[in-house]
């Protein structure tokens, strides 16, 4: 008698481990952009943008509707500094590592970031206020040493006293 | 009647504090019953007086700054609106002694037009040069460029025009495919993955004249028959972000974009495509392997992306800076811009102007000025007040310059000649408590944290090229390791497939050729 071929049962992942609004979320940022050619790093900037990481259990729905493998999706998703797989805390604070603010003392702010935050970089405070980022170049080389907090908050002329205020500010979510 | 007024909306203005004057200027302006219209240019690249206020007067604009928040109450006492005097009344905008020598074709319009504006856009010689491309056939477009003498301003300085030449020529047909999967599509790509510090003259021109890059991109697509093109943007950028998302949406209701361009029934779609934080995709094959969305690993050249770029399709990628210098090329013609220059680097360059340097910003000059002229004239000597000692010029790739290399010229083979290189234009200065052992480490850092990963050489040599100056550093073997370090650089150089791997020991080996008192045995501080 021939032996049935064993087929390999195709299981569409629909992102049952991901909670309902998670799910929704990257439900929504694949209709977003799912039709573009190459819509793999929108579709995790959309991700991120409303989830505030990738979740690892979001590969698997992202890589099936995009007829991709996980490895693809995770190999992109690790490859890029700005994508995380966990979320960060409150607010990132990123300091500028880049040579034009180092000229201006970046490397001792960096210093005294650490310092007082009590972390390294990609570490969060322990009370979840603060995720401490490096950046390599805001732009902003004329007047450094420059520090962004969130999407698009850009500070010049950071020094270890100014950046505390920051932090602060930042803290205090104003 | 209601006066004008300028706040930046450039990113470096914002962080100094524009946001807030821009609030209490018009708060003010409510306060006391006057009608200001407020307009949100981009900078005008003089840092030093930034946020720079400006007020349209009938002979000019007359400039005010640097100004905070605070002063804006006094400024309005002094009669700022009339140009009234004021401590930080600087005259006209356009006589700002560091704006007043520059040459600027690119940046004509960058801190002066509303950037979101087409019609301001248009008012200031806007379209211009693509009306006359579309009456142009695509080889006359391509030859326009070629005389222009115009070299890619990302870097590596390649003639525009010889890229689209190959672009135009070639074929999209792919062996092996059916006919009915064919495409013709080419693609025009724009690199706007400025990640060099010391550099932020694409993030300027984005911000403050973004309707000048579309206008190069559209030029461009009718130069080579392709009808679509992408913006890669680094998502460090979100000012540019903004800025160029709105332009190009005004551009489309204007109907410079879409089906039918200015009614000339030619095609151009452009889209804003965001990067995730990889320096590395800032080399093309990486940016396009990125587009694609997959990670931004380099591919092997050839094929050059201008047979297979993008989805495999004949592709032009182009720095903001060169695509945003086409128009002025295609508007008032080639020998125009080639008149500008020296030897054979032709036009006019964006210089930026960063770290520890008094007056910073974006210095537009035709090649030919020394970087002691930039330093000391427009730049104003050392924003510490110490001598400037080492000067980095063309990103984190560039060698490390000192003082008795000043005198070099600004031109691509003139830096070539010194073992420099030119790069994107920026110019990074570092006062005498630089550490320049602490820079070649530095230097191999970076590499580690942003190779891609492809080459062994880049991947792992950067690696250990950090442990080997950390030993030069703790006096183990200092003459062994300082031959060590020679050798891994010759290995890097030689073994990686792009510049990251390649140019990386570049400033490494110039810190120890130039600064050889900062690699000696160190005694105990």
């Amino acid at each position: 008698m021939r032996q049935a071929r064993r087929a390999i049962p195709l299981k569409i992942d629909t992102g049952a481990a991901l909670p309902p609004p998670q799910r929704e979320a990257v439900r929504e940022a694949l209709d977003a952009h799912r039709g573009a050619p190459g819509a793999l790093l929108p579709v995790l900037h959309a991700v991120q943008a409303r989830l505030g990481c990738v979740p690892d259990a979001a590969i698997g729905v992202i890589a099936d509707d995009l007829n991709l493998s996980r490895a693809d999706v995770h190999g992109v998703v690790s490859f890029y500094h700005f994508f995380r797989s966990a979320p960060a805390g409150r607010r990132i604070v990123y300091i500028c590592r880049a040579e034009a603010c180092q000229a201006l003392g970046a490397r001792a702010l960096e210093a005294h970031a650490k310092a007082t935050l009590g972390i390294g970089f990609h570490e969060t405070t322990a009370d979840g206020a603060i995720t401490l980022e490096p950046v390599y170049c805001l732009g902003n080389c004329g007047c450094g040493p420059s520090v962004l907090v969130g999407a698009d908050e850009l500070h010049a002329r950071v020094t270890p006293a100014t950046f505390d205020i920051l932090v602060a500010k930042a803290r205090a979510g104003t | 009647m209601t006066t004008t007024v300028y706040v930046p909306r450039d990113a470096t203005a914002l962080a100094l504090g524009a946001e807030a004057v821009a609030q209490a200027i018009a708060g003010e302006a409510r306060r006391r019953g006057i009608e200001v219209r407020l307009v949100r240019n981009g900078s005008r690249g003089a840092f030093f007086v930034e946020p720079l206020v400006e007020v349209a007067a009938p002979g000019g604009r007359i400039a005010y700054g640097p100004v905070a928040a605070a002063d804006v109450v006094s400024l309005f006492d002094a009669g700022f609106l009339d140009g009234g005097a004021h401590a930080l009344k600087l005259g006209r905008a356009d006589e700002i002694t560091f704006l007043e020598r520059q040459e600027r074709l690119t940046f004509a319009r960058v801190g002066i037009v509303d950037p979101l504006s087409v019609e301001d856009y248009r008012a200031h010689g806007g379209f211009r040069g693509l009306e006359r491309a579309l009456a142009m056939a695509p080889a006359d477009i391509v030859k326009e460029v070629t005389d222009s003498g115009l070299r890619g301003r990302g870097g590596a300085a390649f003639p525009a025009g010889i890229k689209w030449k190959t672009v135009l020529d070639a074929s999209t047909a792919e062996p092996g495919k059916p006919q009915f999967a064919q495409s013709t599509q080419k693609y025009i790509v724009c690199n706007a993955d400025e990640g060099d510090s010391g550099t932020y003259s694409d993030r300027m021109l984005m911000e403050g004249d973004p309707l000048c890059l579309v206008e190069g991109m559209i030029i461009a697509g009718l130069a080579v028959g392709a009808t679509q093109g992408y913006i890669y943007l680094r998502c460090e950028y979100p000012h540019a972000h903004r800025a160029l998302l709105a332009a190009i949406a005004n551009a489309y209701a204007a109907g410079w974009l879409g089906a039918d361009i200015a009614g000339s029934g030619r095609r151009f779609d452009l889209e804003v495509r965001l990067g995730a934080g990889a320096y590395i995709c800032g080399e093309e094959t990486s940016l396009l392997e990125s587009l694609e969305g997959k990670r931004g690993q380099i591919r092997f050249k050839p094929p050059l992306p201008a047979i297979k770029g993008l989805f495999g399709k004949p592709t032009v990628v182009n720095n903001v800076i060169t695509l945003a210098s086409v128009p002025i090329v295609l508007e008032r013609g080639a020998e125009f811009y080639r008149n500008y220059g020296s030897g054979r680097s032709r036009g006019t360059l964006p210089l930026q102007l960063a770290g520890n340097l008094k007056r910073t910003g974006l210095v537009e000059k035709a090649f030919g000025v020394t970087l002691r002229e930039l330093l000391y004239d427009y730049g104003g000597g050392s924003y510490s007040g110490r001598p400037i000692r080492a000067v980095q010029v063309g990103g984190p790739l560039g060698a490390y310059l000192s003082e008795s290399q000043l005198d070099t010229v600004v031109d691509y083979e003139a830096f070539a000649a010194i073992g420099a290189m030119l790069g994107h234009g920026g110019i990074v200065a570092f006062d005498d408590s630089v550490d320049m052992l602490e820079q070649a480490r530095y230097a191999m850092e970076f590499c580690a944290v942003e190779s891609c990963g492809k080459c062994t050489p880049c991947r792992i040599g950067s690696t250990r090229g950090v442990e080997v100056i950390e030993r030069i550093r703790a006096g183990i073997d200092r003459e062994r390791n300082l031959e060590l370090i020679d050798d891994l650089c010759d290995t890097m150089r030689h073994g990686s497939l792009c510049a990251l791997g390649g140019l990386t020991p570049d400033p490494v080996l110039s810190a120890i050729k130039h600064f050889p008192e900062d690699f000696a045995p160190r005694t105990a501080a």
